[in-house]
């Protein structure tokens, strides 16, 4: 069958201040009719490029330098205006930007079909309302009239696939269209996207850095490495007898259910110890105890006269209890009150009632503003999710590191603190020359190592990580995921890691917690919640985590 | 209805600030050096006259007694007596403000008509000849000083080209003011019908309108080319481009309406910079608004018209920007939910 969409040696070149960049080197692949093609690579290969050259939306300083791109058969350099929306169309990540923030969803749908004379003035609002039926939004009628800031972010991606879908067309572009949702928000949509393109007969281009989402819905995946196609194989094939060394790392780095965490990095084994185990000042056997935690917001509304309606409960009634050395994960979706209760442990915010006895005294007797004054902060540190904003963008790393020494270990020797400095890069391994950089010069790994090394400066008995990997590649999540668990083995330290991705939090933790809706519903061993979960939340959660699994494949 | 509601309750929010504003006023010219009650008493006064003036004034009672006079005073539209002219400063203000806001309407939307295409046009095509133009204009408009500007424009337009009628007021002594509806004359010529007098009318205006345009210029082109890349760089843009809308409604529709509202933001500053600025237009210009005839009263030590005009600016200051930010509740359902 002839392909619906053909890439030839297309080659792309960025203006940029420093000279051209090539961002695409020849770079080829095949969509047939009816086909979902997965395109996989982490950031900077190329993967976005293509597409964005697909359907025509390049940036001005990019420039096709070599090849091109057929659809149907014709070039479609020229016509491009033309196919988008009717031919060829587009679903993109962080889908609450992507709809005008002061346009009516309906009336952005009607846009599309009165463009393409789909839809006249008299019918576009019931054809907007049907579409939006058929991607499974609830009353319709009403939401046609909502603004996009009234949505969830799930139903902005329902609404962004009825505006894609709207003119009926045969190729979609899915442009990481999960990225941001929650695990089961996810499956959702992209099990709706999977049933509307089935019954249509359309191509699908998914682009993902998750090999997991790629494996699930995909029939045939390309990988991309630096602007190169480095392999492109059926699903089958390439899970069980991948080819190219980067395939393989790929594979390898990406956690599964079962995978170990030494195995993450292909088998290499973990970095060994740099320092022998220290020994800590003997302390209370439990670190940790969280005893009836809640924490209430006031909620909008309610006039100057009216009656103020009842808080929100983010945190509701929770405890727990932590040992020395113990890894805990605190899971659950966005909104379920984990990072909450991680920042009230952490002394960043307060809570409205409860304890957290920590090092045997109860350290929600200070409010937060001085707790940040006192020695016990030293002894609880955070890693932030996002390791490029949690630094300041006008500090060196060195700089960066050096901060809580001086602020909270006392450390005023110019020549100490950088003594220190230095051993504190050696252990999460940034190497010396990089010190003295800024942010933006660090890539989001070597971020990632000087966030950790900010954290560990002051020698804490308690860590809490944030999400710490999930804005990093496959490959460096990896690389940290080892990192960290190696130094709270040299260090004594305990973890709290939050994370929505049980199977990351798995390769790191002992035991985990399952939030919802500000309350526990499930503990245990990491292995006994994800393979046999006890409570229907922990199962939903647990089965919409995309994975492939090699045998399963095989079987198949 | 909730939007009505979020409309009132800004209304209220407005009083605070007009409340402070009257406080200030009263204090400033209590503040200010001089007895006013010798200066009424006149030259040959006694000392017992000047107690009785004084008495008159109600200047001999504490200040909160004095305050509360002062805003039953208010309340019946009472802004006291000019010292200078020995009419009422509502009257002299209410003849004058006409003039002012005329002046500065017709700057205001010069500038934005220049000044709004400008941005557009240099935010879709940033780094071209035309982005660079409008760079080089804005930054000939605020650094050149507004005194200046008419100067010039007179120098040129009146003495060396003599395309301008005489810099004096807002009509040629050659013809008669229209009635007054509005006070506005361009407006209340129209509605009589009298098309002679609205151009002379118009022809008085355009060289102050001018420089008060220049004036305003850079901020609402640089605000608009501002606004306008980072709505046209937006996720919603990018995708209605890949739904195939047309570029006319992206551009329009899409990214305009969006920009529009910091850009509105900035003209409520604008206008209130306007108001500030004009009082120097209006003294080359020889305009009767009410910016000479603060100056006179400045001049003069003459308090009550003094307090006469910081309040009405204030209170026009107030009502700009409530009717700015009515209408980007109008405009934008998202305002008053975020924060």
């Amino acid at each position: 069958m002839a392909p619906l969409l053909k890439v030839e040696t297309l080659s792309i070149a960025f203006r940029t201040r420093k000279g051209e960049v090539q961002a695409l080197h020849e770079v080829g692949f095949e969509v047939a009719p009816g086909e979902v093609v997965g395109v996989v690579g982490e950031s900077g290969s190329g993967k976005s490029v293509s597409a964005y050259t697909v359907i025509g939306l390049l940036d001005q300083a990019g420039r096709i330098t070599h090849g091109g791109v057929e659809y149907d058969g014709k070039p479609v350099a020229g016509r491009q205006r033309e196919l988008r929306g009717r031919e060829i169309s587009m679903i993109f990540q962080n889908p609450r930007a992507a709809l005008n923030p002061i346009m009516p969803v309906g009336q952005q749908i009607a846009d599309v079909l009165k463009r393409h004379a789909l839809a006249g003035r008299t019918d576009a609002r019931a054809k907007a309302i049907d579409l939006l039926r058929q991607v499974k939004i609830n009353d319709p009628e009403e939401r046609v009239d909502s603004y996009p800031f009234e949505l969830s972010g799930g139903m902005c991606q329902r609404v962004m696939i009825a505006l894609a879908l709207a003119c009926s067309p045969r190729l979609l572009i899915a442009d990481e269209p999960t990225t941001g949702l929650d695990v089961t928000t996810q499956k959702a949509t992209m099990d709706l996207v999977r049933d509307l393109t089935r019954a249509r007969g359309m191509s699908v281009m998914l682009i993902t850095h998750d090999l997991g989402m790629a494996a699930e819905y995909c029939d045939r995946i390309v990988v991309m490495e630096k602007g190169h196609v480095v392999e492109s194989a059926p699903v089958a094939q390439l899970f069980t007898d991948p080819q190219h060394p980067y395939t393989q790392k790929l594979i390898a780095a990406s956690p599964g259910p079962r995978s170990q965490l030494a195995e993450l990095t292909g088998g290499i084994a973990a970095p060994v110890s740099i320092a022998p185990p220290r020994p800590r000042e003997p302390g209370p056997e439990r670190l940790l105890e969280v005893v009836d935690l809640v924490k209430e917001f006031p909620r909008r509304g309610g006039g100057v006269f009216g009656k103020k309606p009842a808080p929100f409960r983010a945190v509701d009634g929770i405890g727990f209890q932590m040992m020395r050395g113990e890894s805990l994960g605190l899971v659950g979706e966005s909104g379920c009150g984990k990072s909450t209760t991680s920042s009230i442990i952490a002394r960043l915010q307060d809570a409205t009632s409860g304890a957290v006895v920590f090092d045997g005294q109860d350290i929600l007797q200070h409010p937060s503003a001085r707790f940040a004054r006192m020695p016990e902060r030293g002894r609880i540190q955070m890693v932030f999710q996002d390791a490029h904003d949690s630094l300041d963008p006008r500090w060196s790393a060195a700089e960066a590191i050096a901060q809580p020494l001086r602020r909270i270990s006392g450390l005023r020797e110019a020549a100490a603190v950088t003594r220190r400095v230095d051993e504190l890069a050696e252990m999460v391994g940034l190497p010396a020359n990089l010190l003295s950089r800024y942010p933006h010069q660090l890539s989001g790994g070597q971020k990632a190592r000087v966030g950790i090394a900010r954290a560990i400066a002051t020698d804490p008995l308690l860590l809490i990580l944030d999400e710490p990997t999930s804005a990093l590649d496959v490959s460096v999540q990896a690389v940290v995921l080892q990192l960290l668990d190696r130094l709270r083995r040299d260090l004594g330290m305990s973890y709290i890691f939050v994370s929505h991705d049980l199977n990351v939090v798995r390769l790191l933790c002992e035991r985990v917690i399952v939030m919802n809706r500000g309350r526990i519903v499930e503990t245990g061993t990491a292995e006994e919640v994800l393979h046999a979960p006890r409570d229907a939340y922990t199962q939903k959660l647990v089965s919409a985590i995309p994975h492939f699994e090699p045998e399963r494949l095989r079987a198949s | 209805m909730e939007k009505l509601s979020r409309i009132g309750g800004r209304i209220l929010q407005a009083i605070p600030p007009v409340f402070g504003v009257i406080v200030i006023t009263f204090l400033l010219t209590r503040a200010l050096p001089g007895d006013p009650a010798v200066f009424f008493a006149g030259l040959m006064a006694d000392d017992s006259t000047i107690a009785q003036v004084r008495a008159e004034l109600g200047l001999d009672h504490s200040l909160p007694v004095q305050f509360l006079y002062y805003l039953r005073d208010l309340l019946q539209g009472d802004l006291g007596n000019s010292l200078s002219t020995g009419r009422p400063v509502m009257t002299e203000l209410m003849a004058r403000l006409p003039a002012s806001l005329e002046l500065t309407l017709a700057g205001l939307f010069l500038s934005m008509a220049v000044a709004i295409p400008l941005g557009v046009l240099a935010a879709t095509r940033p780094g071209s000849w035309i982005d660079h133009l409008c760079r080089l204009l804005v930054t000939a408009g605020v650094s050149l000083p507004t005194f200046f500007t008419g100067l010039f424009l007179i120098y040129v337009f009146y003495y060396l080209l003599g395309w301008a009628p005489s810099p004096l007021g807002r009509l040629d002594f050659l013809y008669i003011s229209p009635p007054q509806v509005t006070g506005f004359y361009t407006i209340d010529a129209i509605l009589v019908g009298d098309w002679e007098v609205f151009w002379a009318a118009l022809r008085q205006m355009i060289l102050p309108a001018v420089t008060l345009g220049l004036f305003a210029l850079a901020p609402i082109a640089r605000m608009t080319r501002a606004a306008m890349l980072s709505a046209l760089s937006g996720d919603y843009v990018r995708a209605a481009r890949a739904s195939g809308l047309g570029s006319g409604r992206i551009l329009w529709v899409y990214a305009f309406r969006n920009a529009a509202l910091p850009v509105l933001t900035t003209l409520g500053m604008v206008f209130s910079f306007l108001l500030g600025a004009n009082v120097l237009v209006e003294k080359v210009f020889s305009w009767p608004g009410i910016g000479s005839y603060a100056i006179g009263a400045l001049v003069a030590s003459d308090y009550a018209a003094v307090q006469g005009f910081v309040l009405c600016m204030a209170l026009l200051f107030v009502v700009v920007n409530l009717m700015i930010d009515v209408m980007l509740t109008l405009i934008d359902p998202r305002v008053g939910l975020e924060s």
